[in-house]
């Protein structure tokens, strides 16, 4: 059994902002994942913005952690070397009827804590967004919205923590937890766990995790999103992340360029029955298109890379339920944490870190360093900057990723750092080796090849996203070993 | 910064032979710059015969048909490094390169032919629902793993789409123990070469579902099956209840090659919408001046064989451009792609373009029976040919003739259309 001060539950970017906060302090503390990689869940598949925190009810844990969270960005992107744009929200609204809820959104958002929001009419909607739809007549203009790369940010976080001490496991589901001796004893895929103080960061499951110790149960109402990824060509299109007002038609669908430069559109919502479902649907995906030309009049599907859905963890009390479970001293919750999480997950990290902090009465940790660099990219650098890279790492030559210029040196190292990637898909959330217009096309048999090098495992061996999701059914000049 | 007269930016089929006639037309300053491990590009992975019928008159494999010309650059001592990969060329023929060996290069070229090829659709950008598990490849990323790595990628395949890769691979898988289920194609017809679907399809019993399309894919982790739907051949809309699943491990698309023109754009040359490549005069000269193109990043050809005919071309027209000699007399004529034609390949003439013959290559956008083709100019017919059948697997190419060309001198616009 090891024993832990604190453990975590889930891998995604509260919990690996959390673990993050932890190694703050002078605390045994250890994150359980239970799916191959940290950021498999709603952490990978969402809309990617640092919300400014208009759209939250007054009052709400998610109006509060929001705004908190969208002031802890900067810092927090600057200290982890996480490409973060402050790029501005609009909430637009198609018909003038629209502009008195401009207003009220206004100053919900005001009421929030969110500095600098304003109103803008046509004419300034137009300059600032030449490729809006005609019909949009006046915006809400978000001056504190942004948008980051989530899996970036998550694995950058969980890269920090463990530099800083914090253990990782992946692989390993939660089967049960149960009230020990002053601690709490956690059984799990990857063994079992005894630990002063449990955090409930499990995304989807957050409810199973916590109704396993707590009478004051809670249930996750699964929604799902799905969008679309347009390809780089587009990246000047639209400046802004274009939100459309809501309306009775549903809460609209937005447009938005991305830190990396494609265009996302997205997400539809839908309530779900089983949690997990992960699929696209012809329904959702035409849907996303359908509304999304509402703002993008002419969306060119020719140029579409790919489609995506991803769910929230929606919770039936519709907020964030954070903090010490009523009924289970030292069990803390950061369950239903749905959108705006990801804008929300610094502070979230750093309330929950405070607390159990304070109640362990840990002192902060001397040698914490909040430092992070992130993997050289190639792509970003300048021809001298190449040069050198390439002259210290000969590997900085090899361009495996044609789509999106990542080079064998960068897939080797995304491998090679703490909590590092095992799938062809952790190595493209850490590089983004096959997220370009091919879409692994051409890299794959070389992902394949290294991820076989480093991990000294058979390229049969070597899957998607762990579990059964091989890539490869047979060697053809191993006895016994080819198809059938 | 080196210089050098022609630089080639991709050694497959087009570089290749781009590079092979600018050194027979006397050039001697050539680089060809490959970012594989070595020369031949796709047809590396081609290993099927097939191949040279028209260039060589002998059925060559894609290997021994890259070798020809290896051969020839080896033998002509021709420069070219491999693993190295273009990252940038400018309006100006400045072009940045990095590879293994050299690290980060710079070179002057006075002529740039591009020749990179294509890529395959992928599933993404078709949007097809469901699950996003793996067994899910283009025909050429299979074709890779199987012939070059010698790794199956699955045991139960599907394939969607009938290009001429996934064809080839139906067979391959088969050969090598695999069963593939069908063949499934969107639309009333194949795009692939008549040869390839007799002698890949129906002479291993696999049926090519026309009018399918797959509808869902199921499999959280690895592939399961997938759903493939009847579609309505007007609206291409799955018809209801023409669902069918089908248990499988792998699907293979094929569903469209795309010219790989991220470069040509760095250096400012006008893209077709049509082709997706360059708009070429019938020099194979592209908007930029001094900047060529041929071979698949051209336009997809359907034969090696033509690319190969018209890469020599671009290292001929390249060499006479460095030599001060490609001369671009009289007026531009536009060329367009009336009814039936996809994509017309040049897009403009030059009036006087000096007595040679010009080619004028392009897909028929259906299947037409007994059909024409004609080139008009302002209405007056300049040259017809009749078909049996067009079909958007095979091109077609025009040869228009000197004294053709000097009838459509002072014509506004050519416009090629198939009569149907």
């Amino acid at each position: 059994m090891v024993m832990l001060d604190v453990l975590i539950i889930g891998g995604g970017v509260v919990g690996c902002t959390t673990a993050r906060m932890l190694a703050g302090y002078q605390l045994k503390t250890a994150l359980l994942e239970k799916a191959s990689d940290i950021c498999e869940g709603q952490s990978k598949a969402n809309t990617a913005i640092v919300h400014g925190g208009y759209d939250a009810k007054p009052g709400t844990m998610k109006a509060k952690y929001n705004v908190m969270g969208n002031g802890m960005f900067q810092k927090m992107c600057s200290e982890l070397d996480v490409p973060l744009k402050w790029n501005t929200s609009l909430v637009v609204a198609f018909s003038e009827d629209g502009i008195p809820k401009l207003e009220e959104l206004k100053h919900q958002g005001e009421r929030n804590g969110v500095p600098n929001l304003s109103v803008i009419g046509r004419e300034e909607l137009r300059k600032r967004e030449p490729n809006i739809s005609p019909a949009a007549c006046a915006a809400l203009l978000v001056e504190t919205g942004g948008i980051v790369c989530p899996y970036e940010l998550t694995v950058a976080n969980a890269e920090n923590a463990a530099e800083n001490g914090v253990r990782f496991y992946r692989n390993a589901p939660v089967t049960g937890i149960q009230k020990g001796e002053d601690c709490w004893i956690v059984q799990s895929g990857a063994g079992t766990f005894s630990a002063k103080a449990v955090v409930n960061c499990a995304g989807l499951y957050s409810d199973e995790i916590n109704n396993m110790v707590s009478e004051d149960k809670i249930r996750i109402l699964p929604r799902r999103g799905e969008y679309y990824i347009l390809d780089k060509k587009y990246a000047d299109v639209f400046h802004a992340s274009v939100f459309q007002l809501p309306t009775k038609m549903g809460k609209g669908i937005l447009v938005t360029p991305t830190v990396d430069g494609t265009i996302l559109i997205g997400p539809t919502a839908e309530d779900l029955d089983v949690r997990d479902d992960t699929r696209t649907t012809s329904e959702g995906l035409a849907k996303a298109i359908r509304f999304g030309s509402l703002t993008w009049e002419h969306i060119p599907m020719r140029d579409v890379i790919t489609t995506f859905s991803g769910i929230r963890a929606h919770c039936d009390r519709d907020d964030f339920v954070l903090g010490e479970a009523p009924d289970a001293p030292m069990f803390f919750n950061a369950a239903g944490v749905e959108s705006p999480g990801l804008t929300s997950s610094p502070a979230i990290g750093r309330y929950l870190a405070e607390l159990i902090a304070e109640k362990l009465h840990a002192k902060g940790n001397p040698n914490y360093n909040p430092i992070r660099k992130g993997i050289p990219k190639f792509r970003e650098m300048t021809n001298e900057e190449r040069a050198r890279a390439i002259a210290s790492n000969p590997d900085y030559a090899k361009v495996v990723c044609r789509c999106e210029t990542v080079t064998e040196a960068e897939i080797r190292e995304a491998i090679r750092r703490p909590v590092g990637a095992r799938t062809v898909d952790g190595i493209k959330r850490r590089t983004r080796a096959g997220m370009g217009r091919c879409q692994a096309g051409f890299c794959t048999p070389r992902t394949v090849e290294i991820l076989s090098e480093e991990l000294h495992i058979s390229p049969l061996e070597v899957t998607k996203f762990g579990g059964n999701s091989k890539l490869l059914s047979g060697n053809l000049f191993e006895k016994g070993d080819g198809a059938e | 910064m080196r210089t050098v007269d022609i630089l080639i930016v991709g050694g497959g089929p087009a570089g290749l032979a781009a590079a092979v006639s600018a050194y027979e037309s006397g050039c001697r300053s050539i680089l060809i710059l490959e970012r594989e491990e070595a020369l031949g590009g796709i047809l590396k992975q081609c290993i099927h015969n097939g191949f040279g019928l028209h260039t060589f008159h002998e059925e060559l494999t894609g290997p021994e048909y890259a070798q020809k010309y290896i051969d020839k650059v080896v033998e002509y001592q021709i420069p070219y490094q491999c693993c190295t990969m273009v990252l940038d060329i400018t309006e100006e023929r400045v072009v940045t390169a990095v590879s293994n060996v050299n690290g980060l290069q710079q070179f002057q070229a006075k002529s740039v032919i591009l020749a990179m090829g294509c890529r395959e659709r992928p599933r993404g950008a078709l949007a097809i629902p469901g699950w996003r598990c793996s067994g899910i490849y283009t025909a050429g990323t299979a074709q890779k793993f199987v012939n070059l790595e010698g790794i199956m990628p699955g045991k139960k395949v599907m394939i969607l789409g009938s290009g001429d890769i996934g064809l080839i691979m139906a067979r391959r898988m088969t050969f090598m123990g695999a069963k593939v289920l069908a063949c499934v194609e969107l639309l009333p017809y194949s795009s692939g070469l008549k040869r390839n679907i007799v002698q890949c399809l129906d002479d291993y019993g696999i049926p090519l579902l026309l009018n399918h399309t797959v509808v869902d894919i199921s499999g959280r982790e690895r592939l399961e099956g997938v759903t493939v739907a009847e579609v309505d051949p007007e609206t291409k809309q799955p018809i209801p209840g023409t669902e069918t699943y089908y248990e499988c491990d792998t699907l293979l698309l094929s569903v469209g090659l795309i010219p790989e023109n991220e470069l040509s754009k760095l250096a400012g040359v006008k893209i077709s919408s049509a082709t997706g490549g360059a708009e070429v005069d019938e020099n194979l000269e592209t908007s930029v001046p001094g900047i060529f193109s041929c071979g698949n990043v051209l336009h997809v050809h359907d034969l090696v064989d033509f690319v190969s005919q018209e890469a020599e071309k671009a290292g001929k027209k390249a060499f006479q451009f460095v030599q001060g000699q490609l001369a671009e007399n009289g007026a531009r004529i536009p060329v367009t792609g009336g009814f039936g034609v996809a994509g017309a390949v040049p897009q403009v003439l030059h009036a006087g373009s000096g007595g040679s013959p010009v080619t004028l290559m392009f897909r028929p956008k259906g299947v037409y029976r007994n059909a024409k083709i004609s080139v008009s100019a302002e209405g007056t017919e300049l040259y017809s040919r009749k078909y049996r059948i067009l079909t958007p697997g095979e091109m077609v190419s025009l040869e228009l003739g000197p004294d053709l060309l000097s009838r459509a001198a002072g014509a506004k616009e050519l416009t090629v259309k198939v009569e149907a």
